[in-house]
């Protein structure tokens, strides 16, 4: 159970700050199936949330737990599901749902290492594509990558605070390594957080449509059920209305807007951390727990006489997309270490100019990538830059 | 030094890391230190083998993994086998004296742990608490207070009584294998 | 058959979300039917439109909670359940009401169907089973007969088929019975009966599927269909054809009154200490 006791220097998990960010945003109600590395999550709340006058229910499956706490977010409560690889596989289906039904919901996502069962205990970063892509069709998501304790505190209560403004789907991503860290956290933020609550239809029920509003940055209202507002939710393609339609026009519309509301606030999703970047030689691209070894890394390398920095998105999606083309203009030597065989590296190949010198570090051992492998990479790739430029 | 990096290892149900936590709890509290710790641990719930990692520093503690072992705490001879590969120059051991025995040519400490749980305890359970004392009582990493005071906010009502007992006999021989080592 | 006539005076127009009509479904398919019944079981109940959440999965019957008036869900196959209950346990003074068919509840939602049943959460279920995977063209179900032709079982179902009140009964639910839509104001009754418990209640109604069951197994219209479930019909109650066989077993499969699941969790979160 997490100890937080609100106040003071605490020695917490990943997994518990994770819990405190969930109730500071204003949680009340969990549904979930047990699943390392993330169970804590679910074993915290089932203490907390009856107590609190919230809701913890554990499900048959993780199917069912991500279907169930869209029901309850229906109804108009703050939900979240938190699972692991194997889970977050089975519940694409509804976050596809979630999207296409534009209903507000919030998943953990702890990642092990995979494929399949693969490493139930050790960490990986191989869920950063699925997190974009994992169900099927076209629609857009938020994911976020904490690299600290506190920051599983900050990217849970944002992840509500988006789900709720957007509804949409958002999925907190913690690997492995942050999620059963312990660190010192001055537990005050817990206090100091603001829960964002949903934004309500400012028109009567008979005028009320679901799926009419204008898409903008301040995101859209949704109204609960049993409150008086009839309104028919589905994953069929349907009208402004809520109600299926096979008019190509109306399909069309429905299919762009959970693109496009997302696209617009794009710079809203914005979050990143730029770390001795200026003068960089070597641009050290890493998020999550790798991104903490990274920065080690940087300061060795500055240290050595070689000018490293780092470049660190905490929203891995929607990607920073117009912030990253500025970082990576100049950049000519780019390092990307993750615990996958290159995802994101892929990712950022479409910001990079032509000539930047890519280098990637990948690990599928379950461990994490430590400075030296990244001091050593960087040196080799910046005794290359030297011996391209006597050339 | 500014940071030190301490292992507890062993085999899993010994409660190390328990024991890691209320350190870096001890540390942090009360000493206003930055810590971070990690565990490695198996499929087992009992047996097999467990470990726990401490960064305890005066800076900010990026990296989560210690690259070396400063301290190395093994009640365990496979943990023992396994870790003293990775001590830092001039880092030590601290080995469970009934049962392990470390490779020559380390500064290896023998502290009587699991003795003292069972002989002197009569509760094995402890063992990781008196582990705990002898790291604090022999290195000074933090001080009798702290990891009291540690312990105690971790431990239930009723148990409070046999912990405490527990942490101030494993300082008690944390200086006592200290003070050997010093002689040497 | 002895007994009432269907409810002539009550008005379940008052339901309907007129735009939406007419529906999908096909000429002599059972739907219609079991819509009509629930209407009629919803108003006799009187609960406000307000207060019914219906969800469903994906299927022809699924299909019903976008033609009614109510707080509506059509969800994902085979997932009815799994977020109703979370709208029940999100608003526990609702009334949750499940339309789901046969393949969704039982093949692909099989385990959520068990479970909800083993919590006994306040939710109704009504499984309306048509024999067959009606909507992607008339595959064979998990209550297809043994023997009987689907288009993915065209030497006629090798496999046993599921008996759902029994299954439900097994698992754990409160209230759990069969019957038919040739015997229409028994399933209005039952469903009735369904809503007023507290805990989880299944009524499976037995329907026609013409289109994909009967053309492939001899009975190719609604009526041929409907007099063949008549004909198989028998009762389970002590003097009933129950010694038939090879019918189709009608009546109160469960029917007790343990304690429901949101009740229980609100005792137990109250036990807990706010």
């Amino acid at each position: 159970m997490s100890g937080a006791k609100r106040g003071g220097i605490e020695v917490l998990s990943g997994n518990d700050m994770c819990v405190e960010g969930a109730l500071a945003a204003g949680l009340s109600f969990f549904a979930g199936y047990p699943i390392t590395p993330s169970s804590e999550i679910a074993e915290s709340l089932s203490s907390i949330l009856p107590r609190r006058g919230g809701c913890f229910v554990q499900m048959e499956d993780e199917i069912a737990s991500l279907g169930a706490a869209i029901g309850a977010s229906l109804t108009g409560r703050k939900s979240m599901t938190a699972t692991s690889g194997p889970g977050y596989s089975l519940m694409q289906e509804h976050i596809g749902y979630a999207a296409m039904a534009e209903v507000p919901v919030v998943i953990i996502n702890v990642m092990r290492g995979g494929p399949s069962t693969g490493l139930p205990t050790k960490a990986g970063q191989a869920d950063v594509m699925q997190a974009a892509w994992g169900s099927h069709g076209d629609y857009r998501t938020a994911a976020l990558c904490p690299s600290s304790v506190k920051e599983c505190f900050e990217t849970t209560v944002k992840a509500f605070e988006w789900a709720e403004r957007f509804r949409i789907p958002v999925t907190v991503l913690p690997d492995e390594i942050i999620a059963h860290m312990r660190e010192n956290v001055d537990t005050r933020c817990i206090a100091e957080a603001k829960p964002f609550d949903r934004l309500k239809p400012g028109k009567p029920p008979e005028e009320y449509e679901p799926y009419s509003y204008e898409i903008s940055k301040e995101g859209a209202a949704i109204a609960d059920f049993g409150r008086g507002y009839r309104f028919h939710v589905t994953g069929l393609a349907h009208d402004a209305t809520g109600f299926p339609t096979n008019d190509p026009e109306e399909i069309s519309r429905c299919n762009w807007r959970i693109i496009e509301k997302v696209e617009i606030a794009r710079s809203a999703f914005t979050w990143t951390e730029k770390f001795m970047l200026e003068d960089a030689e070597i641009l050290v691209f890493a998020y999550g727990s790798v991104a903490r070894t990274a920065k080690d890394a940087v300061l060795r390398l500055r240290a050595a006489g070689i000018r490293a920095g780092l470049y660190r998105p905490v929203t891995i999606w929607p990607f920073p997309a117009s912030e990253a083309r500025e970082v990576f203009r100049e950049a000519r030597k780019v390092l990307v270490p993750e615990l996958n065989a290159g995802q994101m590296a892929g990712e950022i190949e479409k910001y990079l100019t032509r000539g930047c010198d890519v280098e990637k570090i990948n690990r599928l051992d379950g461990e994490i990538i430590t400075p030296v492998q990244i001091m050593e990479a960087a040196k080799a790739l910046h005794g290359r830059k030297k011996a391209q430029s006597s050339d | 030094m500014s940071v030190v990096n301490v292992r507890l290892a062993g085999t899993g149900g010994q409660g190390l890391i328990l024991a890691g936590l209320i350190l870096a709890e001890a540390a942090a509290r009360s000493h206003g230190k930055n810590v971070v710790q990690t565990n490695s641990y198996g499929p087992e719930a009992r047996g097999g083998a467990s470990k726990s990692d401490v960064i305890i520093s005066d800076e900010v503690i990026y990296n989560p993994k210690p690259e070396t072992i400063d301290v190395l705490l093994v009640l365990s001879q496979a943990a023992c086998d396994k870790y003293c590969g990775e001590l830092s120059p001039g880092g030590a051991v601290v080995f469970d004296s009934s049962g392990v025995v470390p490779p020559p040519g380390l500064k290896a400490m023998g502290a009587d742990v699991t003795g003292i749980a069972v002989r002197e305890l009569s509760n094995e359970i402890v063992a990781n608490v008196v582990a705990l004392g002898v790291l604090a009582g022999a290195f000074g990493l933090v001080s009798a207070e702290a990891v009291e005071s540690a312990v105690l906010a971790r431990v239930p009502a009723k148990a409070k009584d046999l912990n405490l007992k527990a942490v101030r006999r494993g300082i008690e021989e944390g200086r006592r294998i200290r003070s050997e080592m010093e002689k040497k | 058959m002895a007994g009432r006539r269907l409810s002539p005076a009550i008005d379940i127009e008052k339901y309907l979300r007129k735009r939406n009509l007419p529906h999908i479904w096909c000429a002599g398919c059972g739907n219609g039917i079991v819509l009509g019944a629930l209407l009629r079981a919803i108003a006799r109940s009187g609960f406000r439109q307000d207060d019914v959440a219906m969800v469903s999965g994906i299927g022809c019957s699924s299909r019903l909670p976008g033609y009614v008036d109510f707080n509506t869900l059509h969800t994902t196959h085979g997932r009815a359940i799994a977020f109703a209950t979370g709208i029940k346990l999100g608003r526990p003074d609702m009334h949750v009401i499940v339309v789901s068919g046969d393949g969704d509840a039982t093949a692909i939602g099989g385990n959520h169907f068990i479970h909800a049943c083993r919590r006994n959460i306040g939710i109704t279920a009504i499984i309306v089973n048509n024999y067959i995977y009606g909507m992607t063209g008339g595959q064979v179900s998990p209550t297809t007969p043994k023997g009987s032709r689907a288009t993915t079982a065209p030497f006629g179902n090798a496999e046993r088929p599921f008996d759902i009140c029994l299954l439900a009964a097994a698992a754990g639910a409160n209230f759990a019975a069969r019957t038919t839509a040739f015997h229409a104001d028994k399933l209005e009754d039952l469903i009735f009966k369904g809503l007023g418990r507290k805990g989880f209640s299944v009524i499976e109604a037995i329907t026609p599927c013409p289109t994909c069951f009967g053309r492939r197994n001899q009975n190719p219209t609604g009526v041929d269909l409907m007099n063949l479930i008549r004909e198989q019909s028998c009762g389970i109650e002590p003097g009933g054809k129950s010694e038939a066989p090879a019918g189709i077993r009608l009546g109160v499969f469960a029917d007790r009154d343990e304690k429901e699941f949101t009740e229980i969790y609100a005792e137990m979160a109250a036990g807990a200490g706010r």
